[in-house]
């Protein structure tokens, strides 16, 4: 492809103007963290809580509509999620299009979760801790753990293959995962670091599913948590049966979360 | 000393084309931005088993930096080394911003932006000559491409820094194909809104 000087100035005119929307104007239409201590959730919305021991794997079939309330009442702990379209497999949580489409590595209540076919797969619906998440690192492997925890222990990866398997599916699936609870942020230098100012004890995060999926999580440390013993608490996921108000603010905050609702829309998800 | 005439493999790469290839243990992988300000999205499986791969996530925990360079090792989903990055003349390469596709497209710039050509199909095409699928596209490094991320968390693709006939070169610590797609995309400023070939070169090791 040769291209002329004048197609390349409109592509760029174009790029600045969505760049100048995604990074000046869409975090201003995000809200405040969720409140602390958690509200309770209705009794007649509850689908079903379990309680995920630290250092261990939970999956769960999520229909659209439904969300999981992720907390820790017990104590701290990260949770490494990922998820797949239950009706293809194929369609999974995608980080990267998710960061790159919405203009920030940080995941926050507002934002959205995409699979890498452009649709919307989870919404954040609550946080806590107004993004205190990890996009970059992923979790715990057993190489990571024997480098900080004598003995054998659990780990994120082992975790989440054994998810997979008992889904039908295999590692081959496995999308990068999102580590909820951990605060990594990226120095000038390109440095990752955690940041516990970001995280407040009993912190939660509430997802909301946007289209039939299955989720899968693992309750082992982050790499980077500072805690020198391994003692994740245990983790309570609650299932429940989420409201969509018609000014939904994950539907409607920037113009990428329009876009790719229209194409859960388009899609007939 | 290593020059065209002595590489074991040479490929110039056209723009918005895919391409793969076998780089065994020991060998030199030079990948060389012909032009200039051109993203070359990459994946690498290991060759005895394509079930491990690149992982970003893998690779960014091992050297506990967001950024792609000199020294890093491309890590896979067991946490094998699969390659090093030995020599960059460019300084900065990016691991968290994937790779484009007609869908994310639509997304991020526009419905009217679909009907593109995009490195997600390149990848599709060039892995199902490997008995792959779109399973198996996992999240890759992209040569060239210019994507900070700010401690805010803020991350856009900026202007690549990459001259005509920059280059990185990385040695294969384990055999692996290597799959390219010389990104076509002309709605972010990582190809210069002008895609331009790129050309690989493979060496023995010693060479």
């Amino acid at each position: 492809m040769s291209r002329t000087l004048e197609q390349i100035a409109a592509d760029r005119a174009r790029y600045d103007e969505h760049q100048k929307k995604g990074l000046e104007f869409a975090p201003r239409a995000l809200p405040e963290p969720s409140p602390l201590p958690p509200l309770p959730i209705d009794a007649d919305r509850i689908l079903h809580s379990e309680t995920i021991p630290g250092g261990w794997y939970w999956w769960c079939s999520l229909k659209k509509g439904e969300a999981l309330s992720i907390g820790q009442p017990h104590g701290f702990a990260t949770v490494a999620l990922v998820a797949w379209s239950a009706r293809d497999p194929s369609e999974r949580l995608n980080l990267p299009d998710t960061v790159k489409v919405q203009w920030n590595t940080r995941v926050q209540k507002g934002r959205v979760l995409f699979s890498d076919m452009g649709r919307v797969m989870l919404s954040v619906i609550e946080d806590s801790t107004g993004g205190a998440h990890d996009v970059l690192m992923g979790g715990s492997t057993a190489a990571s753990n024997a480098a900080r925890y004598p003995g054998t222990i659990r780990n994120t990866r082992d975790n989440l293959v054994l998810v997979a398997g008992k889904l039908g599916l295999s590692r081959r699936d496995l999308p990068l995962a999102l580590n909820l609870f951990a605060p990594v942020r990226v120095q000038q230098d390109g440095a990752l670091w955690w940041n516990p100012d970001l995280l407040h004890g009993n912190d939660y995060v509430d997802l909301r599913a946007e289209m039939d999926l299955m989720v899968g999580v693992s309750t082992c440390p982050h790499p980077l948590d500072p805690n020198p013993v391994y003692a994740p608490a245990p983790v309570v996921i609650t299932r429940y049966q989420a409201q969509v108000a018609p000014d939904d603010l994950c539907r409607t905050a920037t113009a990428e979360a329009v876009r790719g609702f229209q194409n859960n829309a388009f899609a007939g998800v | 000393m290593r020059s065209e005439q002595n590489a074991i493999q040479n490929h110039r790469i056209p723009a918005e084309a895919p391409w793969s290839g076998i780089v065994r243990k020991g060998q030199t992988i030079r990948i060389i931005d012909s032009e200039g300000q051109q993203a070359v999205d990459t994946i690498f499986y290991s060759a005895a088993d394509f079930a491990e791969r690149y992982s970003a996530q893998d690779t960014l925990r091992t050297q506990g930096s967001a950024y792609i360079g000199v020294g890093t090792r491309v890590v896979s989903n067991e946490g094998n080394v699969m390659l090093t990055v030995v020599a960059d003349t460019c300084g900065r390469h990016d691991s968290m911003a994937g790779a484009c596709s007609c869908e994310s497209n639509t997304v991020r710039f526009g419905h009217d932006t679909r009907y593109l050509h995009a490195c997600r199909d390149n990848f599709l095409l060039e892995v199902s000559k490997h008995g792959m699928s779109k399973r198996d596209i996992v999240p890759n490094i992209n040569f060239f491409m210019n994507v900070p991320i700010d401690p805010s968390g803020e991350m856009t693709i900026i202007d690549g820094l990459s001259r005509p006939g920059d280059h990185v070169e990385l040695v294969a610590e384990m055999d692996v194909l290597c799959v390219i797609s010389n990104c076509p995309q002309i709605n972010n400023p990582c190809n210069g809104f002008n895609p331009t070939p790129i050309q690989v070169l493979v060496w023995e090791a010693g060479a």
